[in-house]
């Protein structure tokens, strides 16, 4: 019983320590880094068993909106492992959606967001990984007059957790709970969209992931709540559907779900993913011809790619890039992404431990 | 086993719920909602002397005797009140907490939140021109009205003046018929606002109903339902809370009406409605000044917008003639072909290269752009919060707004005249390396609207209130200073601004001193 007690202890202060951070971005824009999906296996344990799939724990991570590219993976560093890694990745649009109406902006053009993000995975156990990812990130527009972004944005930091995984013959079922934590690292201002870095908030996520291996085949499935803490603007007046005097914005709070489905050995994943993220209640429209807000309703229903390579000749180092677009959206930019990065493998100590 | 895996994932369940739960909304501090309820230090029972804007005398609209105190009728009155505070519901202690905090105050943010909702440039045709927004069919697309800076500036002016005739009237026919409120009638009602000595005979918060709704019908059309809800919460607070009796109330609304229409009849023939000019006047605009040797402004929008309001400047003021309008009329900007014009030109390019992030809050605080309720709204949030700390009777509320907002809109008519007389280009089409902090507006650079109206406003605000006089001086300075750190106006745009809306803020200062209300 007390040990029971322990553990749920343990589990909500992972939870509040945790997260993802999702970013914003109504335009579309993603920066997708902060999750990103450090799915390097143990290469100490070349076990299958071992090898579990943390994956999704990576993936889970993913912003919610963003892209997600990598992030939300099944696959998780061993014990005592040290991964790290960088990311880049660029999205643009030069549509987006205002409400429900697609529409162009000449006055803005193309829109891109550029990214660098730097990323590390160290493997407290084999089913506990805590995992930090920091982005700098430029915003620019094509056309019109207003200047572009640039900085660092949001630091991350998660802890994914993995409570059970069971192997019966070929099949190995398992279960994460992730949960992220994240924050502004500067002082980026969230009330210039669509050209700001992020919106500005603090914000706390859970993410329950499961994943099926069947030899080298597997799915992954995942759902996330994301709370998003008040943020603070430069203005101290401001319109939503109603004046509000305050330089406070109330954020609505983010629900995600995230699908997966692909090939999965030691050395490559090759994964094809769904990401569908969905604005809570607090949201509101863009207005016709109006600027964008951070507390929009920013909804996203994404497709894409991930693939991560491990050399063979240097076994910790691996390559991972992906691409996905945003199929269907609501007060985003209908942006295409694309991505490509580099993480390495450190073993801290020798003794690798056996599964017990 | 089994068991514990079992155990491990409810306590993860759980631990999510416990999240989920804690993070329901994030209420949030508003500073109109702490306003406390409107408590005058002087009653100003006087004011009805005091000297109107369009009224010839303050009963040059009649009103007629209230029923005696002593009657049935009445004694029926007091009871309507008494039923309604038996079952105070949640929702009526509300609107009595927010009409309270007096209703000049209210309808003053009301107008706010429809200025910031209407305030957006019609989206493109197919073709890649405009439509204008149309006070004849205001339902279609665009919706009427767009309500940019200067249609902002003229409905706030509009809707403050008639409300200041209006109390002069009420407190004329106050004074008149002399009828007790009905708490004097009756001791023993309960009384849910601060008492008033004033003679309760009309309601003032009617007559500012009556009045306010029949200037909004003009100028925010398509918000008539929501307008009228909101005046009948008014109408409600007033005899809920034991301040009025229904034909308190009644008589108000009749005596706002009448006075509104005059002042709807001065806004028919002011000449806004014909304010967005037309083809030929915007290519004229383009041609007069390249003869000139000038480079004349071109719209930096995407298909290119006609010019905003061009007309504006030919406007009727309530304080200006149309030779004062010219007497005050800056000197002409520094020539595009000149080396100050150059000197300018770099310094804002040197802001464009080194925008710090303080001033770009700077910048974001008074960009008051698209979807806000501009500079003019702006200046009147900052008036309200500094008048509730006054403790202001109706009717001096009334009149401080008018003469902040008369003034608001005469700087928009001479910044608007100044815009038009040059038609000088921003600093974005001379250099299109420049990138700006906030929103290019699609009118022309010289002089700054934000520095007239925040002139104007300062000058204004720091007459009525002198002990802030040095921190209005330098809001407005740094109103004006935004502009350049945006990388959307030059200096000379910004500092002969200011100058202008000084000038024209001190007309207003002019008619204070002279009205009778000091």
């Amino acid at each position: 019983m007390a040990s029971a007690i322990k553990q749920t202890i343990l589990h909500i202060l992972l939870i509040y320590f945790n997260p993802p951070n999702q970013k914003m971005l109504f335009t579309a824009v993603t920066n997708n880094s902060k999750q990103h999906s450090l799915k390097t296996y143990n290469i100490h344990k070349p076990k299958p068993f071992l090898m579990k799939i943390l994956y999704l724990s990576c993936l889970l991570l993913a912003p919610l909106f963003i892209n997600a590219q990598t992030e939300i993976d099944a696959i998780m560093m061993s014990k005592n492992n040290f991964c790290f890694g960088v990311i880049y990745q660029n999205s643009s649009w030069n549509k987006y959606w205002e409400g429900s109406f697609k529409r162009e902006n000449l006055n803005l053009g193309t829109v891109t967001t550029a990214s660098i993000a730097i990323n590390a995975n160290y493997g407290l156990s084999d089913k506990l990984n805590l995992i930090v990812s920091l982005p700098y990130v430029e915003t620019a527009a094509t056309a019109g007059t207003m200047a572009g972004q640039k900085g660092l944005q949001d630091l991350s930091f998660t802890v994914k957790f993995m409570p059970i995984e069971k192997t019966i013959g070929i099949s190995t079922y398992s279960l994460y709970a992730i949960g992220s934590f994240s924050a502004p690292v500067s002082n980026y201002s969230a009330d210039y969209l669509p050209l700001s870095l992020g919106l500005g908030s603090k914000t706390a996520t859970i993410r329950l992931m499961a994943d099926y291996q069947r030899g080298s085949f597997f799915t992954t499935l995942s759902a996330a709540y994301t709370k998003r803490a008040n943020i603070q603007i430069d203005r101290n007046a401001y319109y939503t559907t109603e004046m509000h005097y305050t330089n406070e914005v109330d954020m609505p709070d983010v629900i995600a779900v995230n699908a997966r489905i692909g090939y999965r050995t030691k050395r490559l994943i090759a994964e094809a993913i769904l990401d569908n993220a969905v604005t809570q209640s607090g949201g509101f429209d863009i207005t016709t011809n109006n600027m964008p807000f951070p507390s929009n309703t920013m909804n996203a229903l994404k497709a894409g790619i991930n693939t991560k390579y491990t050399l063979k000749t240097v076994p910790a180092l691996s390559v991972v890039g992906g691409y996905n677009v945003v199929i269907e959206g609501r007060n985003i930019g209908q942006s295409t992404t694309f991505y490509g990065g580099l993480f390495y493998v450190l073993t801290f100590k020798k003794k690798v431990k056996n599964e017990k | 086993m089994k068991s514990k895996i079992y155990q491990k994932v409810s306590s993860a369940l759980f631990a999510m719920l416990l999240i989920t739960n804690y993070s329901c909304t994030d209420e949030l501090t508003e500073r109109n909602q702490q306003f406390s309820p409107l408590n005058p230090t002087n009653i100003d029972d006087l004011a009805g002397t005091w000297k109107p804007f369009l009224l010839t005398s303050p009963d040059e609209f009649s009103l007629e005797a209230p029923i005696a105190t002593n009657t049935a009728a009445y004694t029926r009155e007091l009871n309507e009140i008494k039923s309604y505070q038996a079952n105070l519901t949640p929702e009526l202690k509300q609107i009595i907490k927010y009409w309270s905090a007096g209703g000049v105050l209210r309808w003053n943010e009301i107008m706010r939140s429809l200025v910031a909702k209407h305030n957006r440039p019609p989206y493109q045709n197919p073709d890649g021109t405009y439509p204008a927004p149309s006070p004849s069919n205001p339902f279609a697309n665009p919706e009427f009205p767009f309500s940019n800076p200067p249609y902002a500036a003229r409905a706030y002016a509009y809707v403050s003046a008639a409300q200041y005739d209006a109390m002069i009237a009420t407190w004329h026919y106050k004074k008149l018929y002399n009828r007790a409120a009905p708490f004097t009638v009756d001791p023993s009602l309960t009384v849910l606002v601060p008492k008033s000595t004033m003679p309760s005979y009309p309601s003032e918060d009617a007559v500012l109903a009556g009045v306010t709704v029949e200037l909004l019908k003009l100028l925010f059309p398509t918000e008539i339902a929501f307008v009228q809800q909101k005046a009948e919460e008014q109408k409600l607070y007033r005899i809920i809370s034991g301040a009025n009796v229904r034909s308190d109330i009644d008589a108000g609304i009749i005596l706002g009406r009448k006075i509104a229409a005059k002042f709807i009849a001065k806004a028919a023939t002011d000449g806004a409605g014909a304010a967005i000019g037309n083809p030929t006047i915007w290519t004229q605009l383009q041609t007069q000044t390249a003869a000139t040797g000038e480079i004349p402004w071109l719209s930096l929008d995407l298909p290119a917008r006609p010019p905003m309001l061009p007309l504006f400047g030919k406007v009727k003021s309530f304080l200006m003639t149309p030779e004062t309008i010219v007497a005050n009329r800056p000197p002409p900007p520094p020539s595009t072909q000149s080396a100050l014009f150059a000197k300018e030109l770099a310094e804002v390019r040197s802001y464009s290269k080194n925008t710090s992030r303080a001033n770009m809050a700077i910048v974001t605080f008074w960009a008051d752009g698209v979807g806000t309720y501009t500079p003019p709204g702006h200046w009147n949030a900052i008036a309200c919060e500094a008048f509730v700390t006054e403790n202001y009777s109706e009717v001096r509320w009334a009149r401080n707004l008018a003469l902040l907002n008369i003034a608001l809109m005469d700087a928009a008519i001479s910044c608007w005249d100044a815009k038009y007389t040059y038609f000088n280009p921003r600093p974005s089409q001379v250099d299109p390396s420049i990138k700006t902090a906030t929103g290019t507006p699609n009118f022309p650079s010289y002089v700054s609207g934000h520095s007239t109206f925040s002139g104007a406003a300062s000058v204004v605000l720091s007459y009525l209130i002198p002990t802030k006089a040095e921190q209005y001086k330098t809001m407005a300075k740094q109103a004006s200073d935004s502009r350049l750190f945006g990388c959307i106006h030059y200096r000379s745009d910004c500092e002969k601004g200011l100058e202008l809306g000084e000038k024209v803020g001190g007309l207003a200062v002019a008619r204070a001193r002279t009205d009778g209300a000091e």
